[in-house]
């Protein structure tokens, strides 16, 4: 079956069944591999992508459940030569080790700053709760994100490049 | 003549003020003096642990994030917000001043040391059927926890609940002191069950609808139908909407684990409530389950066989190991959205023949599909039952975001048709309500620990 998914801003067309994750969808057809397979269950965030300004699992979404939604990844945040807010909070920060986890902390935050970049911290917490890092740079984390908050509310912006 | 009559007005109203003044003034009992250590007998500080635990004592006294037992709590009711009190040893904010008379007035009475009248958010209507060893095994256990300064917030009550004296005709009306008489013709293990579930366990607190004074209606015992932290509470009595009826050895494996085959998994304050049991002797248990079984009709004596059908009449997948699953349903052509949704997102677990806890329960057996309210099922889809820490136990992630509203509310009404119901005609404003934060819901993993949404994680088990 063929369906038409809005990423990034953009439709794209796409041959697979409609209990296709999204996930599978994103890496393995439109060849954007910033979110990433971790679980498979959405217990840890590591696909965590943005549809309709709300975080979700692309893991467990199907793409049945898309057509006409927008979803946006850490693609849609920025690039290397002009990186997002989120993003270059992230770098100022260091906040990567492995960074496997950090596409998806990067969108769960995103959506939260969009809708309150002064988020405070308890706040922060609370929303990036569902998102696990087992490397352990959570204060990094933590610090980009608030970072990222600043970096927003300066450029008045709401966090695309 | 007027004289007379003069004087016998005058002893009908010193009669009366001192009737009043007995009712509403309750002496303050002595502290227990500073410095004086107390010891327990650590069997006997062992045995209150799980008496605390079956009286679900953590669920209010401690919040989220915060330490157990240092109270807090916003309860919301009817007549205003009352805040849980600190039940930790400490002098000042806690009941670190308390004798054993004073902590056994206020479960028995509804009176704090002071002699302040406590609001029946704290259930003594149903403690002040604990024995005098069971209190004096729950004091020990108080007594020897940590110690937490924590002062709790003021409740705020409209006029005139704000007023706790008007609290002495509450109880006038409404507690009926005493222990419970055994029945007669009932097991010793049914009548132990009924002292548990009455008494300590206070399962009619939330399953037994309240009047318009916030008692509970006995007429209606065990009716449930109200909505506590957001999620519906299902009636315990004849009613239960489980289709495979509850038995003995169902309900003693929900209590004790959160989660029974064939039925679904505790969820909401409910977990919190499993959690605890979770440390508590089988026979105890057991002996709860007798009895709320028998609310809902169930011959005690006899065991209920193990259904082979379910409600739509189609027989039940077979049950799986982990590594063979039955394969997740295609969606069929002209399939509308609440079957598209059910076959792409929901099917691969709940289709899928796989025991509990690693499998999803068949929905057409879920009670929250076959309640009579779909707000159990909006949150299931919404926020799904966290994991808990280091416990094996039911999981399902959240789905918040992912479904919309019409599909959230197309796929109530697929549920509902595939369990032989009739649509929920609310199910549009419930999913909008929950959507939009009107409908507050709390969110409990299998462990009883606080997620989100919500203020954050607090383990509640001490």
């Amino acid at each position: 079956m063929s369906i038409t998914l809005n990423v990034n801003g953009q439709d794209q067309t796409v041959n697979a069944d409609p209990d296709t994750p999204l996930l599978y969808a994103l890496r393995n057809d439109l060849e954007l591999n910033g979110p990433k397979f971790g679980c498979g269950l959405g217990q840890c965030g590591a696909c965590t992508v943005i549809v309709d300004g709300k975080p979700i699992f692309s893991c467990l979404t199907p793409i049945a459940v898309l057509e006409g939604k927008k979803i946006r990844t850490v693609e849609g945040l920025g690039t290397v030569e002009k990186p997002g807010p989120m993003q270059q909070a992230f770098i100022e920060e260091q906040a990567a080790q492995c960074g496997y986890c950090i596409p998806g902390m990067m969108m769960r935050a995103q959506a939260l700053l969009e809708k309150n970049p002064a988020a405070t911290e308890t706040q922060i917490r609370t929303a990036l709760e569902p998102n696990l890092c087992r490397c352990g740079t959570h204060m990094r984390i933590l610090r980009a994100v608030k970072r990222a908050g600043e970096l927003m509310q300066q450029a008045g912006t709401g966090g695309n490049a | 003549m007027l004289r007379r009559l003069l004087i016998v007005l005058v002893v009908v109203v010193i009669l009366a003020g001192a009737a009043f003044f007995s009712l509403v003034y309750k002496p303050a009992i002595d502290a227990v003096p500073p410095g004086q250590a107390q010891t327990f007998d650590t069997a006997l500080v062992a045995h209150g642990a799980e008496l605390a635990a079956i009286g679900d004592c953590s669920s209010c006294h401690t919040t989220a994030g915060g330490k157990p037992f240092a109270g807090g709590l916003a309860v919301p009711t009817p007549f205003g917000t009352i805040y849980s009190s600190n039940i930790t040893p400490d002098r000042a904010t806690g009941i670190g001043q308390w004798s054993e008379a004073a902590f056994q007035r206020a479960l028995r009475e509804g009176v704090d040391r002071d002699g302040n009248f406590l609001y029946p958010a704290f259930p003594f209507d149903h403690f002040t059927h604990v024995s005098d060893d069971d209190i004096n095994a729950l004091y020990a256990y108080f007594m020897t926890r940590q110690a937490v300064n924590a002062p709790s917030p003021a409740s705020v009550l409209q006029f005139p609940y704000s007023i706790r004296q008007a609290m002495a005709g509450w109880d006038l009306l409404f507690l009926k002191k005493g222990p419970l008489q055994p029945v007669a013709d009932q097991s010793d293990e049914w009548n132990r069950g009924r002292y548990l579930a009455e008494g300590l366990g206070h399962c009619a607190a939330c399953h037994t609808p309240r009047n318009q004074l916030g008692a509970e209606d006995s007429s209606q015992q065990f009716a449930g139908g109200s909505v506590i932290d957001g999620w519906y509470v299902y009636p315990l009595d004849k009613n239960s909407p489980a289709p495979t009826k509850w038995d003995v050895a169902s309900l003693t494996s929900y209590l004790k684990h959160g989660f029974a085959q064939g039925h679904g998994a505790a969820a909401g304050p409910m977990a919190q409530v499993t959690a605890n049991l979770a440390g508590v002797n089988d026979a105890d248990v057991k002996a709860i389950a007798t009895y709320v079984a028998s609310q809902m009709g169930v011959d005690s004596t006899t065991p209920t066989p193990a259904p082979t059908t379910m409600a739509a009449g189609e027989p039940s997948p077979p049950l799986n190991s982990g590594d063979s699953l039955n394969l997740p349903m295609t969606v069929p052509t002209g399939a509308d959205i609440g079957q598209t949704v059910f076959a792409t997102a929901c099917s691969s677990c709940h289709t899928a023949g796989r025991a509990q806890p690693f499998g999803g329960v068949d929905l057409r057996q879920s009670s929250a599909v076959n309640a009579d309210s779909p707000q159990n099922v909006v949150n299931m889809v919404l926020y799904g039952l966290p994991a808990s820490d280091g416990k094996v136990g039911p999981i399902m992630p959240s789905f918040a975001g992912a479904l919309d509203q019409g599909q959230l509310v197309a796929l109530l009404g697929y549920l509902r048709s595939g369990a032989g119901k009739s649509a929920w005609s609310d199910a549009a404003t419930v999913v909008a309500d929950t959507l939009s934060g009107k409908t507050a819901v709390k969110s409990y993993s299998a462990d009883g620990i606080e997620r989100v949404p919500g203020a954050g994680n607090a383990r509640t088990t001490p």
